[in-house]
C-alpha cells in the first residue's frame, strides 16, 4: 500500500475538523471533537480504541448519518470531492450512501430480518438506494456476482439467516455493502463476534474484495491485533479524538517477519521488536494486548475511566489517566504534532516539548 | 481415554470421564451430540482452559460441571462428590463447591437488586451467617477482595448504574462468597473493553493463587488462554483432540487443528496488512447433528488421509510430559510443515 499512501493521488475521503454532539437531556456530549484525516484510494485506514471513543460516531457520521439526538455541528466531509455535510437526507439517500460510501454495522449480521429470504434481504437494500432504470433480471444478475465474490453458492439467495452459519451472514452483509459499488466502505468491528478461524477467512476475503474492486475501507475495531493485520494506517482515539495517526510500522514497531507457520519455538522468535508507539494511550493499549507468541507474566491495564464528554477536562483527556501527566498535560491541551513522516501524535511528552521536560 | 489421567488422582479436585451430553429436537429427528466422550481431570490449585471454536460444546461442558444440565451418560467428580443423581442435600453440597461465573455480567444479575442484595444472595439460599449484619459483613469482605472498594460506594447501587468491569467483579463476588473449589469461568472477559479486560484477568489470577481455588477457563481466545491457564485442552465437536500445559500446546501442538487455531490467530506486529494470512484449514465446522466419521476433524483437516476417515476415532495418546493429542498422522504432518518451512 505504500506507493499510495505517499499522497501523490488525491484522497478519496477527506474529513476535517469534524465536531459531532449529542444533545441529551443533561448537555452537549462532544463525541466528536475536532477530527481530521485523508483516506486514499486502496487504502485500510484503522480507527481503533475503547468503547465510547466515537469510533462508531464517527463512523456513522461519515455516511452523513448520526444516530440521534446526534448532530454534525461543524467541519467538513468530502467523498470523492463531494461535500456531504449540510446537503439534504434525500440526495444523501440517493447519491452518496451505498453508492459513494456503505458502511458494515456493528452486529449486522444478527440483526438481518428473519422472516425475509437474501433475495429479498439484498433487493430491499438495493431499492432503497439504487438510482433506478435496472430490471429485475439485472438485480438478480447483480446479487449472484456479489455473492460469488464473497464466496457464497447461488442457492444463499432463498435461505433464511438462520439457516446461514456466523461466517456466512457476515459475508452476505459484506456482499450487500459492496454491491452498489462504492468506493468507500465503513468496516464496524466486522470480525468481533466471529471465531478465530472465521475472523481469519473474512479478514483475507476484505482483503482480497480490495484489491479487486479497488476499494479503500475505514476499519474500526477495539483490537489493535486485528488492525495490525489489515489497516495500512491506524488512527487511534480517546474520548472524541485522534490522538495517534501511523503507519503499522509507526505504531507497532518494527519487527523480524516470523515464519508463516505456527508451532515455531518461543525460543526461535526475534527479539522484542522496538516499539515506535508514542502515545502513552497507543502505548497502554498495546500492552493490555494478549500476546499468543510471547510469554507475557503480566498484561498492563489502563486504571480509571474515560472522562465524561459532557464537560471534557481542560487539558489532554488522557492525562487522568496517564502516568506521565504533568502540569502542562493538565493545563493545556497538546495539539496533534507530526513527529515522523505521516505520523501524527497530540502529546506534550511525545513531541519532547521543552516546558513538559522542565517540569 | 484413560490415559489422560495418568498424573496422581488424589490431586485432581474435577474428574470427568467419557462424558457425553446429546440433545434431543423436539421431534426427535435430530440427535445433538454436543459433548461427546470428554475425559479430563482437573487439579487442585490448577487453571485449566477449554478452548474452541462455538459449537465445539465448550459451555455445555461448563454447565455440565455446574450440574445444570444432567450428562446422558458418564460421570463427574468433585473432591469425591459424583455429580450425577445426587439428592437435594447433596446437590447442595455440590454446588457450593463449584461456582460459575457467566459470560455477560449484565444479563446474569437481577436488575432491581442492590449490589449488596446481589452478593448477599447465594448466602440466603445456602443459609449461611445468622444475622444481616454477619452475611452483609461477609459481603463488605468478598467486595474487598475483588477490590470494590470502598465497599460502601458500591453496596447500595444497582447493576446498571457499574461499569461492564465493575459489574463482573461483582459476578466474581458472587462466586468467591461461598468458598468454593472450583470456579467455571466462562468467556468472562468476552464482553468486556481491552483496557479493563486485562485488569479482570489480573484480579482473578491473584485471588485464584490467594484463594487456592481451581479453575476451568472456557474460551474461544486462545491469546487470553496463553496469559490466564495453566493448561490447554483444544476441543473440537464435543471432544478433546489436544490437551497439555500452555508452553507445550502453544509452541508445540500436534494436532493440525490446534495447529489451524493457532495459525489464525492476530498479533500486534508490522507488515501484515497486505498480504493473505495462510489458514490450516479448509471449510466450516460441521454440525455437531452430523459428527464426521472416523476423526471428526478430517473434513476440515489439510493432511487428511483416506485412513483418516475409514479407520475409528483415534484416541488421545500421551507423547510425555502430559501432552496429549489425537491424530494418527501428527508426526508425518509435523514432517510435511517442516519440508514446506525450509522450502
Amino acid at each position: 500500500m505504500s506507493e499510495t499512501t505517499k499522497a501523490e493521488t488525491a484522497p478519496v475521503l477527506c474529513v476535517r475538523d469534524l465536531k459531532l454532539r449529542y444533545f441529551t437531556s443533561k448537555g452537549a456530549v462532544r463525541a466528536i471533537d475536532g477530527v481530521s484525516f485523508d483516506l486514499y484510494p486502496g487504502e485500510t485506514l484503522g480507527l481503533v480504541g475503547e468503547s465510547g471513543c466515537g469510533k462508531t460516531t464517527t463512523g456513522l457520521a461519515l455516511l452523513g448519518m448520526p444516530s440521534p439526538p446526534g448532530r454534525i455541528v461543524a467541519g467538513s466531509i468530502a467523498i470523492d470531492g463531494t461535500e456531504i455535510v449540510g446537503i439534504s437526507d434525500r440526495s444523501l439517500r440517493r447519491d452518496v450512501r451505498w453508492s459513494k460510501i456503505s458502511m458494515v454495522f456493528q452486529g449486522a449480521m444478527n440483526s438481518l430480518t428473519p422472516v425475509y429470504t437474501i433475495r429479498k434481504l439484498m433487493a430491499e437494500t438495493w431499492r432503497e438506494h439504487a438510482s433506478g432504470g435496472q430490471g429485475d433480471a439485472a438485480v438478480e444478475a447483480l446479487m449472484l456476482r456479489y455473492l460469488h465474490l464473497v464466496g457464497l453458492p447461488e442457492k444463499v439467495l432463498d435461505r433464511y439467516p438462520h439457516e446461514l452459519s456466523g461466517g456466512m451472514k457476515q459475508r452476505v452483509v459484506i456482499a450487500m455493502a459492496l454491491f452498489l459499488e462504492p468506493k468507500v466502505v465503513v468496516m464496524d468491528e466486522p470480525t468481533t463476534a466471529l471465531d478465530v478461524i472465521v475472523q481469519a477467512q473474512i479478514l483475507n476475503l476484505l482483503k482480497k474484495l480490495k484489491r479487486e474492486l479497488g476499494l479503500s475501507y475505514i476499519f474500526i475495531t477495539h483490537d489493535l491485533a486485528t488492525e495490525a493485520e489489515i489497516a495500512d494506517r491506524i488512527m487511534v482515539m480517546y474520548a472524541g479524538l485522534i490522538v495517534e495517526l501511523g503507519t503499522g510500522e509507526q505504531i507497532f514497531g518494527h519487527s523480524e517477519p516470523r515464519g508463516s507457520l505456527p508451532g515455531s519455538s518461543l525460543r526461535e522468535l526475534p527479539s522484542e521488536p522496538r516499539r515506535t508507539s508514542l502515545h502513552p494511550y497507543t502505548q497502554k493499549l498495546l500492552a493490555s494486548t494478549p500476546r499468543l507468541h510471547k510469554r507475557v507474566s503480566e498484561l498492563a491495564f489502563i486504571p480509571g475511566s474515560p472522562p465524561d464528554l459532557l464537560a471534557p477536562p481542560p487539558g489532554c483527556r488522557f492525562a487522568p489517566r496517564c502516568s506521565f501527566a504533568k502540569a502542562k498535560c493538565v493545563a493545556e491541551e497538546p495539539p496533534a504534532a507530526e513527529i515522523g513522516p505521516g505520523h501524527l501524535v497530540a502529546c506534550w511528552k511525545a513531541r519532547e516539548d521543552p516546558e513538559y521536560e522542565r517540569q | 481415554m484413560s490415559a489422560s489421567n495418568a498424573q496422581d488422582p488424589a490431586a485432581a479436585i474435577l474428574e470427568a470421564k467419557e462424558l457425553k451430553k446429546e440433545f434431543v429436537s423436539r421431534r426427535g429427528r435430530e440427535r445433538v451430540r454436543a459433548v461427546d466422550g470428554l475425559s479430563f481431570s482437573l487439579r487442585r490449585g490448577e487453571i485449566l482452559g477449554l478452548v474452541g471454536e462455538s459449537g465445539c460444546g465448550k459451555t455445555t461442558t461448563g454447565r455440565l460441571i455446574m450440574r445444570l444440565i444432567e450428562p446422558s451418560s458418564g460421570s463427574i467428580k468433585v473432591e469425591g462428590f459424583g455429580a450425577v443423581s445426587l439428592g437435594r442435600d447433596e446437590d447442595f453440597a455440590y454446588r457450593r463447591r463449584v461456582q460459575m461465573i457467566f459470560q455477560d455480567p449484565y444479563a446474569s444479575m437481577n436488575p432491581h437488586f442492590k449490589i449488596k442484595d446481589v452478593l448477599e444472595e447465594p448466602l440466603l439460599i445456602h443459609r449461611i451467617g445468622e444475622t444481616r449484619a454477619q452475611r452483609m459483613e461477609m459481603v463488605s469482605q468478598v467486595m474487598e477482595k475483588v477490590k470494590m472498594t470502598p465497599t460502601s460506594d458500591y453496596m447500595d447501587r444497582h447493576p446498571h448504574m457499574l461499569s461492564g468491569g465493575q459489574r463482573q467483579r461483582v459476578a466474581i463476588a458472587r462466586t468467591l462468597i461461598l468458598r468454593p473449589s472450583v470456579i467455571v469461568a466462562d468467556e468472562i472477559v468476552s464482553m468486556i473493553d481491552l483496557s479493563t479486560r486485562a485488569e479482570i484477568l489480573h484480579l482473578m489470577k491473584t485471588i485464584q493463587a490467594d484463594m487456592e481455588l481451581s479453575f476451568v477457563y472456557i474460551t474461544h481466545d486462545i491469546s487470553t488462554a496463553r496469559y490466564f491457564t495453566d493448561r490447554i485442552a483444544v476441543m473440537y465437536l464435543g471432544r478433546i483432540v489436544e490437551i497439555g500445559s500452555q508452553d507445550e500446546v502453544i509452541d508445540r501442538p500436534l494436532h493440525p487443528y490446534t495447529k489451524a487455531l493457532i495459525a489464525a490467530v492476530c498479533e500486534p506486529e508490522a507488515g501484515r496488512a497486505g498480504i493473505m494470512r495462510e489458514l490450516m484449514v479448509k471449510g466450516e465446522i460441521p454440525s455437531a447433528s452430523d459428527i464426521p466419521p472416523g476423526c471428526r476433524f478430517h473434513t476440515r483437516c489439510l493432511f487428511a488421509t483416506e485412513e483418516c476417515s475409514s479407520l475409528p476415532e483415534p484416541e488421545l495418546e500421551d507423547i510425555g510430559g502430559g501432552h496429549l493429542h489425537a491424530c494418527r498422522r501428527w508426526k508425518e504432518i509435523a514432517e510435511a510443515m517442516n519440508e514446506k518451512r525450509k522450502s
